[in-house]
């Protein structure tokens, strides 16, 4: 075909839109809301994998191994010189948390002389005197603008920041000097780094530091790609589920025009269009709404993900200590990305539209076949098709593993979806039978007609309102159990964490005389069921006793684990290394039976707790600087600003009860901020689809209203009768949702949180959500039909009477 | 359904073909028109074989060769009449706006060319169908019921305008229709019954 004809045939086609200006924005308005909403959230799952990606390049942490201090054992600048002076090419580092207030920042030490030693390590500093300037005290350091203006009010004894875009997240780079006094080390380090190449006839490592283990890349427990691994998933799916809420417009403004334009297409072809040229233009029409609207949509996505992205920020940096950057670069993955999407949404909207097109016979009649009767034939069809799917969910479910969670999830929010239809016309044929009245039993009648019209648009609300509901429902029940867990799990009054290990033994002597009990919690690090995790030592006292959050314990335990004879492991690692009561543990010093299992939300991580004595004398180099107090609760703010006064500590090193219970509730409730953005976002795209869905029927179902105008109806009552008709299956598919929306959330919370987070929350139903969302569904159905039927309360009778005139 | 047909037609000639309801009168204008694939026998339009004929060449013969006007006029809805009356001819690449023009005044559509087909009557979208269909010059118009959905005054002075240019252009016209008197005005009659010529 020629260019010149392709552009005339094209142009007819696009013709089309000009006359129908509203349905083309629905058509592309779908279009870039599923694209932006994909796109938004990959873009923020871009840049948090960019932001892990270049720690891991400026930090060294990525590419190189690691040396790291054995459970219980404790590395020093001294073993750093032992290394060197053996011919090991290593570089230390000391990492650690600066606490600034309620915020928290990342601090690096690195040793930049033998760093340059270290090829793919990065982290090096320029010229010579800066390079003075950096390992000489006060010291320079290297931070982004973002991380500079947190560190701006802190006391860093004269330390000197230098903007540098290309730092981390959150992370300010210093000398190991530097790093060590403000984090407060003494002489301690965290690793050291091994360069690739190393010279020959080196002594083994296990020779000149057997105390030391090698950790290879990715695999430490601070590996942030992997921890956040499972919420940037969670995150996709929602994005895909608000996808397919976008493409049912799409499908629905697509269906309609391929019905309206039949008589076109046929006469295209009788003029001397061939078959293949009009598929191949109807395709490219296509791909140029799925690109226009897709770029639009990726617009759109940058400026939510652009809003979203601080949020997301503090959660990941919350929940998992994953430093991500608030702010948002253009990468190309995800416009691409986004592009793709868009492109392979519409194709796959535009398939059954295309395949009809080329099975239509050139001679067929001129009518477009009824939309309601062409549906209501795949009405059994979509039932045979909703049960494979349903057999499919347990099919997922013993297969295990997070994503195959996610299609179980998928099967049976699709075969819910398929089924809405099927459910909605059983119901209108047994209203039909108890339908009394003539005016009753049309509309009955004429409900059911536009069912077939209205199911892509009605299981999109539904697919909405199930989502609101389920992940609705899973939050509150998280947050309430959240709520109820940090009341037990701290339930003494303050937290100190002293700097030095003289000083934490003086606090604790001055509480000693001031406060109910003192009770040192010390952790180490330290492999659980071969996964890194850390283990709690804790003294035996009623405080536990009365209040820690057990989920399964056997007689005696707390006597056990106070004896040094039994240990507590969390329900993640529990759950992880399938671990029962009464199975060995492995722990530095020996195994442990596991006497007890503990619930620990929002940590990603195996957790172990035994006895005081028991830890000291498994790990003797733990630093013992943090205690919980019990005091009175009306004497905890005085006993915490005494102790600040007498041992000149820092706000943030005494923590009371309450502050640390609403950090704990701000991080969670940030953590789902974003969902929550995504749930409202995915409903008010389901009410698009419903107002596409309409106007698309308000087009064509004129020979149906004009015949009862003509017997006495006025429009205003259809107009009326319409409107109603559109809140009636709006309920219908709301309380239809209900079901659908409890079985997402038990899914959520007994499937995809054990898979994703490893821990199984009870389900708590709010009556409160219900109502709210039934609401939501009426304002939405009543906001997308207040249009259609205003257009039919405003029709000419002129247009109703075309309806009866031989001339066309 | 049509049995044993034999039809020749010469350029310039025109043809009517008559018959009941169900005789094959439409299916034999679609056989010819390519629209429509006969099971056996032969049928050569303008040279082409159009029993063997695949649907992109039986397209190409439609749009460089034929003019086709149906019953239910088959105008496109969001084009203009001027770009309806030049869309088959810019198709097949004989665009001429001068001829057009003269199309469009001979046929009374001069005040119309920026109205979209839904604001004209039967008669004046007829006369658009038939423009459009002779704007490119065929040298074979096939024209379905062109009055069928007229009134008798409109389908008269339709039909008159519509045999007047053709016989002007010396296209050969094969006509499908009900009505005697316009089968009349064409130079040869035949008429079919039950899938024979009579």
């Amino acid at each position: 075909m020629s260019l010149r004809r392709a552009a005339l045939v094209l142009g007819a086609l696009l013709s089309h839109w000009r006359k129908r200006p509203l349905q083309l924005a629905m058509l592309l308005a779908g279009l870039m809301l599923a694209t932006a909403l994909w796109s938004g959230v990959q873009a923020i799952n871009a840049e948090a994998r960019a932001s892990y990606a270049t720690a891991a390049s400026r930090l060294g942490t990525g590419a190189l191994a690691r040396l790291q201090p054995a459970p219980g054992s404790v590395l020093t600048t001294g073993d750093h010189v032992r290394l060197r002076r053996a011919g090991w090419l290593v570089s230390p580092v000391a990492e650690g948390q600066l606490r600034l207030g309620g915020a928290r920042v990342s601090v690096m030490g690195i040793e930049p002389v033998t760093r340059l030693g270290l090829a793919s390590a990065g982290g090096g500093v320029g010229e010579t005197e800066e390079l003075l300037r950096f390992i000489t005290p006060p010291g320079l350091g290297y931070a982004n603008a973002e991380t500079a203006a947190a560190l701006e009010s802190a006391d860093l004894g004269g330390l000197t920041i230098r903007l540098d875009p290309d730092a981390p997240a959150n992370t300010l780079i210093v000398d190991i000097g530097i790093a060590q006094s403000l984090l407060r080390l003494e002489d301690r380090l965290t690793a050291l780094i091994l360069a690739e190449d190393q010279p020959v006839g080196l002594p083994p490592l296990t020779e000149a530091a057997p105390h030391l283990v090698r950790v290879e890349p990715g695999q430490g427990s601070t590996d942030p790609s992997a921890l956040t691994r499972s919420f940037h998933l969670n995150l996709t799916a929602f994005a895909l589920l608000s996808f397919i809420v976008g493409l049912f417009i799409t499908q629905s403004a697509v269906g309609l025009a391929f019905e309206q334009r039949r008589p076109m297409l046929r006469t295209l072809r009788a003029l001397g269009v061939a078959r293949a040229e009009v598929m191949a233009l109807m395709a490219a029409e296509l791909a140029i709404a799925a690109l226009v609207a897709g770029a639009a949509g990726i617009v759109l996505g940058w400026a939510m993900a652009a809003a979203l992205m601080p949020g997301v920020a503090a959660t990941l940096s919350g929940l998992y200590g994953a430093e991500v950057s608030g702010a948002l670069a253009l990468r190309p993955g995800w416009v691409a990305s986004g592009l793709a999407m868009a492109l392979a949404g519409t194709a796959l909207a535009g398939a059954r539209g295309l395949a009809q097109t080329a099975r239509m016979p050139l001679l067929a009649a001129g009518q477009a076949a009824p939309w309601a009767e062409a549906t209501a034939r795949g009405l059994r069809r979509q039932a045979l098709a909703a049960a494979v799917l349903i057999a499919g969910v347990p099919l997922c479910l013993a297969v295990g593993g997070l994503v195959a969670g996610f299609a179980a999830l998928a099967c049976g929010l699709l075969a819910a979806a398929l089924l809405l239809p099927v459910a909605l016309d059983a119901a209108l044929r047994l209203a039909a039978k108890l339908a009394r009245g003539v005016l009753t039993g049309w509309f009955v009648a004429d409900t059911r007609q536009q069912l077939g019209g209205l199911s892509l648009a009605l299981m999109a609300l539904m697919l909405a309102l199930a989502a609101n509901i389920g992940v609705g429902t899973m939050v509150g029940s998280f947050r309430a159990t959240f709520t109820g867990w940090l009341d037990q799990r701290l339930a003494a009054e303050l937290y100190v964490t002293a700097r030095t290990e003289p000083e934490a033994a003086a606090i604790r002597v001055w509480l000693g005389e001031r406060a109910d009990a003192v009770l040192p919690i010390w952790n180490a690090e330290a492999p659980l069921a071969d996964q890194p995790g850390r283990v709690y030592g804790f003294i035996d006292h009623a405080t536990y006793r009365e209040s820690w959050p057990m989920l399964s314990a056997e007689p005696g335990v707390w006597e056990r684990v106070a004896q040094g004879e039994a240990a507590l492991v969390n329900e993640q690692l529990a759950r992880r290394a399938e671990l029962r009561l009464g199975d060995p543990l492995d722990l530095p010093g020996g195994p442990l039976p596991i006497a007890g299992i503990y619930s620990d939300y929002g940590n990603p991580n195996p957790q172990a707790m035994i006895g005081l004595d028991a830890f000291t004398a498994r790990f003797p180099g733990a630093p013992r600087l943090y205690q919980a107090v019990r005091v009175p609760p009306e004497d905890a703010a005085g006993l915490a600003e005494a102790m600040r006064d007498e041992f000149d500590l820092p706000a943030s090193a005494v923590v009371d009860q309450d502050r640390a219970k609403r950090v704990s509730l701000q991080i969670f409730d940030r953590t789902f901020a974003v969902t929550a953005a995504l749930n409202v976002l995915t409903l008010a795209v389901a009410g698009i689809a419903l107002l596409t869905g309409l106007l698309t029927l308000a087009s064509i179902r004129l020979p149906q209203l004009a015949p009862v105008w003509a017997a006495g109806i006025p429009r205003a009552r259809l107009a009326r009768l319409d409107l109603a008709r559109t809140l009636i299956l709006a309920l219908a598919t709301a309380v239809y949702a209900v079901p659908v929306g409890l079985g997402l959330a038990w899914m959520l919370l007994t499937v995809i949180n054990v898979e994703a987070f490893g821990w199984r929350l009870p389900m708590l139903v709010s009556p409160d959500l219900l109502a709210r969302l039934g609401v939501a569904a009426l304002l939405t159905a009543l906001a997308a039909g207040s249009l259609p039927a205003l257009r039919l309360a405003r029709i000419t009778p002129g247009k109703l009477l075309r309806v009866f005139a031989d001339e066309r | 359904m049509l049995r044993g047909v034999d039809l020749t037609v010469r350029r310039g000639e025109s043809v009517a073909i008559t018959g009941e309801s169900g005789s094959g009168k439409s299916t034999l204008l679609h056989l010819i028109g390519g629209l429509d694939a006969a099971d056996e026998g032969a049928l050569t339009v303008l040279g082409t074989d159009l029993r063997t004929a695949p649907d992109r060449a039986r397209a190409a013969l439609r749009r460089d060769h034929v003019g086709m006007i149906f019953q239910q006029f088959n105008l496109i809805p969001s084009l203009t009449v001027a770009a309806n009356l030049a869309f088959q001819a810019r198709l097949a690449g004989r665009h001429d706006p001068a001829r057009v023009r003269a199309l469009a005044e001979e046929l009374g559509l001069s005040p119309l060319m920026d109205r979209y087909p839904e604001q004209l009557s039967g008669g004046q979208q007829q006369r658009v169908a038939i423009g459009r269909a002779l704007a490119g010059d065929p040298p074979l118009v096939l024209a379905d019921e062109p009055t069928g959905n007229l009134d008798e005054a409109t389908g008269d002075a339709v039909a008159q305008a519509m045999l007047a240019l053709v016989r002007r252009r010396g296209s050969a016209l094969v006509l499908v229709t009900h009505s005697l008197p316009l089968a009349g005005l064409c130079d040869r009659r035949v008429h079919l019954r039950a899938g024979r010529l009579t």
